[in-house]
């Protein structure tokens, strides 16, 4: 029976070329818009660690109290150095590091070479199994390098192919601004995004990539100043980096792993006892009003995803909703022609049905038609937000398997929506008037 | 003509005629929308920023191995290195002049704190923030600022500083935004302000046309004309030297600045793509997201208008159509051509004048949507108003070809049986 209806819906289709055409492109049309919106949304929705993400926390603490709350009562989002370094050194967490972000010089070891600037991390040594990074070439270091400062790194493999051609350069040595460090590990293509670890210094997205990765405590010690935002809510008391890590400036990001709701619970009630304490001994004049987000959470309350984004496939939904309403007053003219077709048919007893298959595979049709079209018209999408969008965004809208299917799903569903309407009126044609007029 | 056989006409078919108001009540609310966005967008791009961008361009550098800054021996050393660089820059033969800055307009790097007519009052406390650009005299001719009230800097009031460090600012020079958010009553040259709750007096000395802030994000939004001018070279193991080429020199002065840096001192970063960068780049970086929102809303509104007027030319071939013979009816008992014609016209009007009656409350609604959800502002009544017109213009355009098709319909057609 399917055949049939096929047939006649092809049959039909043709009798109208224009129109089917104007049909097709419209849903054409409305579909690729949506679907190269929806890629650029997707790509900076998307959870970077999705295995993890509801185990990996961000906690707030407010050490600014009421006159250094945003408006809606937040407390800073960043730490500063006293409180980062008394929770790594409480270590309630089952891994947690404090980071902060860098921005070295690497001397190549041939003379003839400038230096080079990188951009990276310091890092406790949690950092890498907690994130499960992921290396090529060695591991992250150990928590004994952590407490001797040790003058180890990671690197990237950009890096690594830069400096060392690509070799396993475990062992090896990197000059980091002027002083040696060896190389422990080398890391396997990593760079998620949203770089969720420090979103408030990467703003979520960032078309280049970490290329060192040093401990915490080394950097601090060799005063490798921070590169990423500094926040005050008065001015130091003392000058350079060493009086900012005195200072209540928030310029460090903090991530702990969190298993269990037992654990999360219990690090809450630690961070409150901690702001309590220093309630108590008057550091704080004010109660606690700490933060605990998992990183779901936290990356929506950065706005991590840019609002751009949400307007533009708000926009092209309504532009696809304004497609449809199209080809759904389309359909219902071409159906309600065919009156004493259906008229016929229906008096050599076809039941209603059978009337609701013939035309709902007609739109159908026009719906594969029109994904196909919308196929063509998502590439060439896709290939040109790069043109239009910023890098660091453009770059992660992709085309691959699962959009396309989509596409053509959202297209035949849409569709077929959309000629629900028209069919139902088809399939309440009276017989008998129409073989009268006849 | 009277309207009462149209709306007669129009109830026999009514899903039709509710879906084609309703898409262009849709395609109305979109594109007031989207085209607002496209100008709040355009008039975002545009503003200046108070320089005068031509013949301008940045040089972005680190020094490796460097004191670190925190000492006042490192400080002294830094600025050495700082003004080694400097004199350099200006030796150059496409140069023009160079001036030392923490940063510049949309290069979205800043050093902000708040004023205050009062000493050592609390930051953030409905004080007007404000951005610094830590500089020195050459700063006016290499910006191409304009002084409206008060002094530049000269070289007795240039200090230096560790970048971390907090030193009072004798003399500063302000926007004429700033002066006015300061000083309402005018006459800000010679008042004198408290900077960052220090309790140091700083004295305004002069008053500069217009200088945006470096940070382009909804964060720096509501101070974008609060800039500060301090007379202090920065200190620290990396500097930015602002420079203005000789006219029409821009790209040969940006070629030889490498070479002439590394010949001072070869230890130092010097990146390919951010080392030495045109302010033509800096700008066009800045308002990406920007220019590519309001290119995707310009296709979005373009691809909307033509469906629906596609839709509309669709539709009412069809009903042309379907009433071929009644045409033919009309036309042989006297109606004319033109009579055929207004009356697709007359009806589309109609439908349209719906379509944009509820497209008008959608496209309001929508905006309101936005306004509470992104960051928007209220959408003005001339957008709307331009977008019903627009909308009831291209209906009448879309309905013409058929209609005038219908008009075409030979009263002879009356006589025959289909």
């Amino acid at each position: 029976m399917f055949a049939y209806y096929l047939e006649l819906a092809l049959r039909s289709l043709r009798r109208s070329p224009g129109l089917t055409a104007l049909m097709v492109l419209t849903i054409g049309f409305g579909v690729a818009a949506s679907m190269t919106t929806y890629s650029v949304f997707r790509a900076v929705s998307g959870d970077p660690i999705p295995w993890k993400s509801s185990q990996l926390f961000v906690p707030q603490i407010d050490m600014w109290g009421p006159n250094g709350r945003s408006s809606d009562g937040e407390p800073p989002n960043a730490m500063d150095y006293n409180d980062a370094i008394t929770l790594m050194r409480d270590h309630r967490a089952k891994l947690q590091s404090a980071m902060y972000q860098i921005s070295p010089s690497i001397v190549p070891a041939d003379a003839s070479k400038h230096p080079i600037n990188v951009s990276g991390h310091a890092v406790y040594s949690e950092f890498f199994p907690m994130l499960d990074v992921p290396f090529l070439y060695g591991s992250g270091w150990s928590a004994d390098d952590d407490t001797q400062r040790a003058a180890v790194v990671v690197i990237s493999s950009k890096l690594n192919q830069k400096l060392f051609g690509g070799s396993n350069s475990v062992g090896k040595t990197v000059n980091v601004e002027g002083k040696d460090y060896r190389v422990v590990g080398v890391l396997n293509d990593w760079n998620p995004q949203p770089r969720f670890f420090d979103v408030v210094n990467s703003g979520g997205f960032s078309t280049g990539v970490e290329d060192v990765f040093l401990p915490f405590q080394r950097a601090i010690a060799v005063g490798l100043p921070n590169d990423g935002n500094t926040n005050c809510n008065a001015v130091p008391a003392e000058s350079g980096f060493v009086g900012l890590q005195h200072s209540a400036c928030v310029w460090i990001a903090y991530m702990a792993e969190l298993d269990d709701a037992a654990a999360v619970t219990a690090y809450k009630q630690y961070l409150d006892g901690y702001a309590r304490d220093l309630q108590q001994s008057g550091h704080f004049g004010w109660a606690p009003n700490n933060r605990l987000r998992d990183l779901p959470a936290w990356l929506d309350n950065q706005h991590v995803v840019p609002s751009d984004t949400k307007v533009s496939l708000l926009v092209a939904l309504g532009l696809l909703l304004a497609c449809l309403v199209n080809t759904a007053g389309l359909l219902l003219a071409k159906f309600l022609r065919r009156s004493s077709e259906i008229g016929v048919r229906r008096a050599l007893g076809a039941p209603r049905l059978a009337i609701y298959a013939q035309f709902l595979t007609e739109a159908g049709i026009i719906g594969l038609a029109g994904g196909v079209l919308g196929l063509l018209l998502t590439g060439v999408g896709v290939a040109s937000v790069g043109w239009v969008l910023p890098k660091d965004i453009a770059a992660l809208a992709r085309v691959n398997f699962s959009l396309l299917m989509l596409t053509l799903l959202v297209a035949v569903i849409a569709t077929t929506l959309a000629g629900l309407y028209p069919t139902f009126r088809a399939s309440r044609v009276q017989p008998a008037w129409q073989l009268k007029s006849n | 003509m009277t309207l009462h056989p149209i709306l007669a006409a129009l109830r026999k078919h009514k899903a039709g005629v509710v879906l084609i108001s309703l898409q262009i009540a849709l395609t109305l609310a979109i594109v007031c929308n989207a085209v607002f966005i496209i100008g709040q967008r355009i008039e975002r791009v545009n503003r200046p920023t108070g320089l005068d961008e031509n013949d301008l361009f940045l040089v972005n550098q680190q020094w490796v191995g460097a004191p670190s800054g925190d000492d006042p021996a490192g400080v002294e050393k830094l600025d050495v290195m700082q003004r080694e660089d400097l004199a350099a820059l200006r030796n150059l033969p496409d140069v023009a002049s160079v001036a030392p800055s923490n940063s510049l307009p949309l290069l979205n790097s800043s050093w902000d704190g708040s004023l205050s007519l009062k000493p050592a009052d609390q930051l953030a406390k409905g004080n007007p923030r404000t951005a610094y650009y830590f500089t020195d005299e050459q700063a006016f001719a290499t910006l191409g600022l304009h002084l409206v009230a008060g002094r530049a800097f000269n070289a007795g009031d240039v200090q230096h500083q560790g970048a971390r460090d907090q030193r009072d600012r004798p003399v500063v020079i302000v926007t004429q935004a700033l002066a006015d958010k300061l000083f309402p009553q005018g006459n800000a040259v010679g008042k004198v302000i408290y900077s960052d709750g220090s309790s140091a007096p700083s004295t305004i000395i002069g008053v500069v046309a217009r200088l945006q802030t470096p940070s382009t994000g909804s964060f720096g939004s509501d101070f974008a004309w609060y800039s500060t001018l301090v007379p202090t070279r920065l200190d620290a193991n990396f500097s930015r030297y602002v420079v203005r080429a000789k006219p029409g020199r821009r790209d040969a002065a940006m070629h030889a600045v490498p070479a002439a840096l590394y010949a001072v001192n070869s230890m130092r970063v010097l990146d390919e793509d951010e080392g030495v960068k045109s302010f033509a780049v800096i700008r066009t970086m800045a308002y990406r997201a920007d220019v590519g929102m309001a290119i995707l809303m310009g296709v979005v509104c373009l691809i909307l208008l033509c469906v629906t007027a596609a839709g509309i030319v669709g539709l009412t071939s069809f009903w042309v159509g379907q009433r071929h013979r009644q045409i033919g009816v009309r036309r042989a008992l006297g109606a004319r051509k033109i009579d055929i014609l207004h009356y697709f016209q007359i009806e589309n009007l109609l439908i349209a004048g719906v379509g944009v009656v509820l497209g008008v409350l959608l496209a309001v609604g929508l905006n309101i949507w936005l306004m509470t959800h992104y960051e928007m502002t209220r959408i003005p009544l001339l957008y709307v108003a331009t977008g019903v017109l627009a909308m009831l213009a291209i209906g009448q355009a879309a309905v013409f070809v058929p209609a005038r098709r219908a008009s075409n319909v030979p009263p002879v057609v009356a006589t025959r049986s289909v």
